[in-house]
């Protein structure tokens, strides 16, 4: 056996071992860890690493066929023994029975825990290939997955034992409806996904990063190249002198954040400097050894200190350090409640929540000579590829066609990823050393230094008449936007427009501000403030449903917005609103619960067990808060006759690069399976916007409806028939078929353009609004999603611990292009509304990694019942909006109802982790 | 800066000889590079796991010896008596399955986290650290052993050989208890083992109730220990007087306040003796 005793910890040895059924010598220092190993030696990046803890898993490959962390493991220690990683399940390119598992069920959304879930699986199929349930959580337990609430993981391990079978693609004009499985799932599947640390160019230079230890103070930088001398692994720093335009952000104005702090740090984690070299050696280097003189200055820790410390602005721009205050009023709310027969009230808190996607921020760039024009290329993973390449090329003071943004697969955003990270400090960087440069972000700097889910304080008061109709919501809210501006905005102006919920409301004031504190920087985080909102309006309503002595879900049907009713705005929605159409289909559901609870009850007298139900209603615009948000896509025909569609909808695990072929498809009336894709790519893409508010199924969707229909148009006038005619391909013969005549045209030799097709169609759709006024009305929206969840809960009164026992969720889709998809968006955002409610709290230097800070396990989250309602949107393509967002909202406030059900009290702070609720059952405050 | 050395010793004298001069001794290595970050070692790390012998349960009639080695799956699977239930249940809430394929028992308790998983069963247990080192050998008990967090009565230059579980009488139970935020991968608010024997009649003849993660270092709570035997198994849980738990000395963490901790310590002990004495 090899043994490498008496070897230097750091210095190189061979390391013999069987790595896929291969056997392979290492040459690497034996503590190196075998993730490192496989990744680095042998090219084998399917093993990912989110935490280089043992606390998420997705680094999960199989030890002489047990799972174990490869993060963890020294490579010595896998001498002699067998390694299986993800790319050993299909070694001749056909995918297992688990991997077909995973793509039928829509296992894999993003993917980045997709490789340590399949061999965790392996793991136990192969000790026991007909597992229960129970054995299968137990055994994918310690993988964290962010995307898919984990149901769809276990269904598709479970399959395994069944006969199930992959169903053939959808025939020509069948796409859309379909459960088609991702177009980009094999690569999920296999391990080839490339994600932002997965690729660089050879010999890059590694970047890291130093950062603020306080929250606020002033810095001075000492010797630098006293120290570059006394530390030979340096080859290049970067500070804020070496960046030509120190400022970025996401809207045009403040651009108020610096790329490396300039003498002043506004939060901890803030960029300071950047040491550049070889990875391990830079990496070594003790923080502290770098020349930064201090002066602590106290910070503003809360909104109430911030908004208290008369003359103390974060930012001169922005006195009373208010980014922004949101204004929607309408009527006469505080009259009407004068005036009610029941109000409710009530002060709502939660705390910062961190997107813990399990990909930490990672990428490179370099500059590249394009014909004689010197370019930057930027690889990152991103949830919007134009916002970087604006926003790199406003840093380098270059115009933006002298950058390309090539996006990554992306492991995880849930709008985390919607501001830069990393972009700007490697566009610097490998400005500086006109050398590739990559960096990835380790997991305590992507949780220290990105942005979080907005603290929010709430005030609300709610009235109703008599006969249980909303006459009033007086709402008031204050969202802790930390250090830089951000999204802060965004949720302030769209927080207003929500906080009446999904119900017909005569008279609505809702008044938010953004406040600047030294805290991280809360900016995008699924639902933008209206999570919030909904868990503070939702509890009222439950109170006003009680007061009224009504069934709490026949009240919400009571004062849902139903087509022809105006919101809170001003705006007559006309078509598309299946809220009452969710409630409708979740009353038997709802009896089922609260018949089960009663039952559950009688059961556990006795027992500090008590059962309870709780339902919540939510509704979300879909795009952007009035502002332009438009989608461009275009598609081509090339000579193979094959269609190709060029997609710049960025997919972060949603489905984007699915279902945009799916509409393309059915749009020209051709097999999905004749589309070919280009990605996301700013040089070869138009601009598709954000992945963010939803947006892409119902923007970007139309643009590529549109964009099919363009080019189906010029096929039709191509081949001499109107655009009503049937259009096939047989090889490279387009077919044309019209009222009985048959025209063929060989394409196979026709011109082509620049991009290689014979023709090509162009779409662009911008959802119309029309902007808000002072008092906040207008339409800010073109059309809304709308659910309703149940949840079913166990609380234990002793320990105020909370189980969640089944979720209900009836969502209106407008139209579900794929079923499969909108599932797993349900129920991914399901869970983290399940984090939200019962666990997850960031306190900044004290949760910076996976085990002190808590997302749901495969252990925590129940089955989940859902429903898709479709009152098609008929602006939308196929009539559909957007899911993502509007999968999470309902679920903590429905979680909440269901523990005030179980044992009488009302929850008002989120987390509601066990202390608090033992607090509240004893009848404490908060 | 040192030459740090990587070594990998095939036999336990090996393995001492290179401990003489000091070292970190590396076994499952689930707390070794967290606590390490990016940093480079700076001293010898003395991997220990291709020692055959250390990877071993041996049940004998005295005792059961669980070698230095030995991972938390190896536990679970081990043919164990009922007063191993505890530390078995322990085995199965160490992190995931594939830290419980790695992790060691003597390792967590060498790690001596307040929150160790570990810890509270083979206290309650009356479990014994065997330490070696060129010298000689050395047993001390596992409360002996724990001096605070992240700090044991190991000298530098011994190894952890084993953790010797002195037998039960036949019949006596264990149950553990752990209280987290989530189903799995969670450090513990707070946790319980006990261990409880009874007569023919059903009288408790011994009882251990161990509980961690609410103060420095897991304790033992001998005022209930002292009024449980004699006493009907099935009136145990109902015994536990608040009283019992104040040798603990909980924090406010972001797990939880103290204030919460010994409140819910307090209900599990009662429900871990319920399941030992139902």
């Amino acid at each position: 056996m090899n043994r490498p005793s008496d070897l230097p910890a750091q210095a190189l040895t061979a390391v013999a071992l069987t790595v896929n059924g291969r056997q392979v010598e290492l040459h690497c220092a034996p503590a190196k860890r075998l993730a490192y190993a496989l990744r680095e030696e042998l090219g084998l990046t399917g093993t990912k690493l989110g935490c280089d803890a043992g606390d998420c898993g997705a680094c999960t490959v199989l030890v002489d066929g047990r799972q174990a962390c490869a993060c963890l493991m020294p490579v010595a220690q896998a001498a002699g023994r067998t390694v299986v990683t993800v790319e050993g399940l299909a070694p001749d390119g056909r995918l297992n029975r688990l991997q077909r598992a995973f793509l039928r069920h829509g296992a894999a959304q993003c993917g980045i825990c997709t490789p340590g879930m399949l061999m965790a699986a392996t793991d136990l199929l192969t000790r026991n290939p007909t597992p229960t349930e129970a054995e299968v959580r137990d055994a994918l337990g310690g993988v964290l997955c962010r995307c898919t609430g984990y149901r769809k993981i276990i269904d598709a391990v479970l399959a395994t034992a069944t006969a199930e079978s992959d169903a053939a693609p959808p025939a020509a004009g069948n796409a859309v409806g379909h459960r088609l499985p991702r177009l980009d799932g094999p690569a999920k599947v296999t391990g080839t996904e490339a994600f932002g640390a997965d690729r660089a160019p050879a010999g890059a230079l590694f970047l890291r990063v130093i950062r603020s230890p306080h929250p606020r103070a002033r810095f001075t930088i000492g010797d630098l190249a006293a120290f570059c001398r006394s530390h030979p692994a340096v080859e290049g720093v970067i500070t804020a002198a070496d960046v030509p335009e120190n400022s970025f952000a996401v809207f045009p104005t403040p651009k108020d954040q610096p790329v490396l702090a300039d003498g002043h740090v506004r939060f901890r984690g803030e960029a300071v400097l950047g040491l550049i070299g070889e990875e391990t050696a830079i990496r070594a280097i003790p923080a502290e050894a770098v020349p930064i003189a201090w002066e602590v200055l106290p910070a503003l820790e809360t909104p109430e200190q911030a908004l208290a410390a008369t003359g103390d602005w974060l930012h001169e721009f922005a006195p009373e350090n208010v980014l922004c205050r949101g204004r929607v009023v309408r009527g006469d709310a505080h009259g009407a409640l004068a005036g009610a027969a029941f109000t409710a009230e009530g002060e709502f808190r939660t705390g910062h929540v961190e997107h813990a996607y399990i990909e930490p921020e990672a990428g490179y760039a370099e500059v590249f000579d394009d014909g004689g024009r010197t370019r930057v290329r930027v690889w990152a993973c991103t949830q919007t590829p134009y916002m970087d390449k604006e926003e790199v090329a406003r840093v380098l003071r270059l115009a933006p066609a002298d950058v390309q943004v090539v996006p990554s697969a992306i492991g995880g955003g849930f709008g985390g990823k919607l501001d830069v990270s990393v972009q700007p400090l490697l566009a610097v960087a490998a400005w500086k050393m006109r050398r590739p440069v990559r960096m990835v972000y380790t997991r305590a700097e992507s949780m220290v230094s990105t942005t979080k889910r907005h603290p929010a304080r709430i005030r609300a008061r709610l009235g109703c008449d008599r006969n249980g109709h909303l006459v009033a919501v007086d709402f008031a809210g204050d969202f802790n936007t930390g250090a830089y501006a951000s999204w802060g905005s965004t949720v302030a102006n769209r927080v207003p427009v929500h906080a009446s919920g999904p119900y017909a409301v005569p008279n609505v004031r809702a008044l938010t501000r953004a406040v600047f504190t030294h805290n991280a920087i809360a900016g995008a985080f699924r639902g933008f403030g209206v999570p919030q909102a909904c868990i503070a309006t939702e509890a009222l309503m439950d109170d006003l449903a009680m007061q009224c002595g009504q069934d709490r879900l026949a009240f919400r049907l009571r004062n849902a917005l139903r087509a022809g009713g105006v919101t809170a705005t001003g705006q007559t929605l006309t078509a598309s609103v299946g809220m009452a159409r969710c409630l409708e289909v979740l009353a038997p559901a709802w009896q089922g619960a609260l018949d089960a609870v009663g039952v559950r009850n009688q059961a556990a007298a006795g027992t500090p067990l008590r059962h309870g139900a709780g339902i919540a209603c939510m509704w979300y615009g879909i795009g952007n808060t009035v502002i332009a948000n438009p989608s461009t896509m275009t598609i081509g025909l090339n000579r193979r006759g094959r269609f190709m569609l060029y997609n710049g909808a960025q997919e972060i695990g949603q489905g984007t690069y699915t279902i945009m072929p799916q509409i393309a498809a059915d749009a020209l009336g051709v097999p999905v399976t004749l589309i070919d894709q280009i990605h996301g790519d700013t040089d070869r893409t138009e601009d598709a916007g954000k992945s963010s508010a939803s947006r892409q199924t119902f923007v970007s969707g139309n643009a590529a409806r549109l964009a099919a229909l363009d080019l189906r148009r010029r096929l039709c006038e191509m081949i001499g028939l109107t655009p009503a005619a049937a259009l096939e391909l047989d090889g490279t013969t387009l077919v044309g078929r019209e009222a009985g005549v048959v025209r063929r045209l060989e394409i196979g030799a026709l011109a082509t353009d620049a991009r290689g097709d014979v023709a090509s169609g162009r779409g662009t759709f911008n959802p119309p609004t029309v902007p808000l006024d002072a008092d906040g009305q207008g339409v800010p929206y073109a059309t809304y999603g709308f659910a309703a969840q149940i949840a079913e809960v166990e609380v234990d009164v002793e320990l105020g611990t909370v189980r969640v026992l089944h979720v209900h969720a009836a969502h209106d889709v407008g139209r579900a292009i794929n079923p499969t998809l909108v599932e797993g968006q349900i129920h991914g955002g399901i869970a983290q509304g399940l984090g939200l409610a019962l666990m997850e709290e960031y306190v900044s230097g004290r949760t910076d990694n996976l085990h002190d800070y808590l997302i749901p396990t495969a252990g925590d989250i129940p089955p989940i019942t859902t429903f898709i309602v479709e009152d098609p949107e008929p602006i939308a393509p196929y009539g559909a909006k957007g899911v993502g967002e509007p999968a999470l909202i309902a679920t903590a406030p429905a979680i909440f109802g269901a523990i005030r059900h179980a044992t009488g009290v009302r929850v008002d702070t989120a987390p509601c982790t066990p202390d608090r609720l033992l607090r509240l059952l004893r009848g404490g405050a908060r | 800066m040192m030459r740090a050395r990587y070594l990998q010793p095939g036999s336990l004298p090996e393995a001492l000889a290179a401990l003489d001069g000091g070292g970190t001794i590396l076994a499952g290595g689930t707390d070794f590079h967290p606590a390490r970050d990016a940093r480079a070692a700076a001293e010898d790390i003395i991997d220990i796991t291709r020692i055959p012998e250390l990877r071993r349960i041996e049940a004998g009639t005295h005792a059961v010896r669980i070698g230095a080695t030995v991972t938390w799956s190896d536990v679970a699977a081990a043919s164990l008596p009922p007063a191993f239930d505890g530390l078995k249940a322990a085995a199965r809430e160490v992190g995931g399955a594939q830290i419980q394929n790695v992790g060691t028992v003597a390792g967590n308790l060498c790690n001596a986290s307040p929150a160790a998983d570990g810890v509270p069963a083979l206290l309650a247990l009356d479990a014994r650290v065997e330490l070696a080192s060129r010298a000689g050998t050395r047993s001390i008990s596992l409360a002996q052993f724990l001096l605070g967090p992240r700090r044991t009565a190991r000298a530098p230059d011994e190894l952890v050989t084993a953790v010797i579980v002195p037998a039960w009488p036949p019949g006596a139970r264990g149950s553990f208890l752990k209280l987290g935020h989530r189903r799995y991968l969670v450090i513990s608010i707070a946790m319980v083992s006990a261990v409880v024997a009874c007569d023919a009649t059903g009288r408790v003849t011994r009882a251990a109730v161990a509980v961690g993660a609410c103060s420095a270092v897991a304790r033992r709570l001998p005022a209930l220990e002292a009024r449980l035997p004699g006493m009907p198994g099935t009136a145990a849980p109902e015994s536990v007087q608040a009283s019992d738990l104040d040798v603990l000395a909980p924090i406010d963490d972001v797990r939880g306040t103290a204030e919460y901790r010994i409140e819910a310590a307090r209900v599990l002990v009662r429900r871990a003796l319920a399941q030992v004495v139902a």
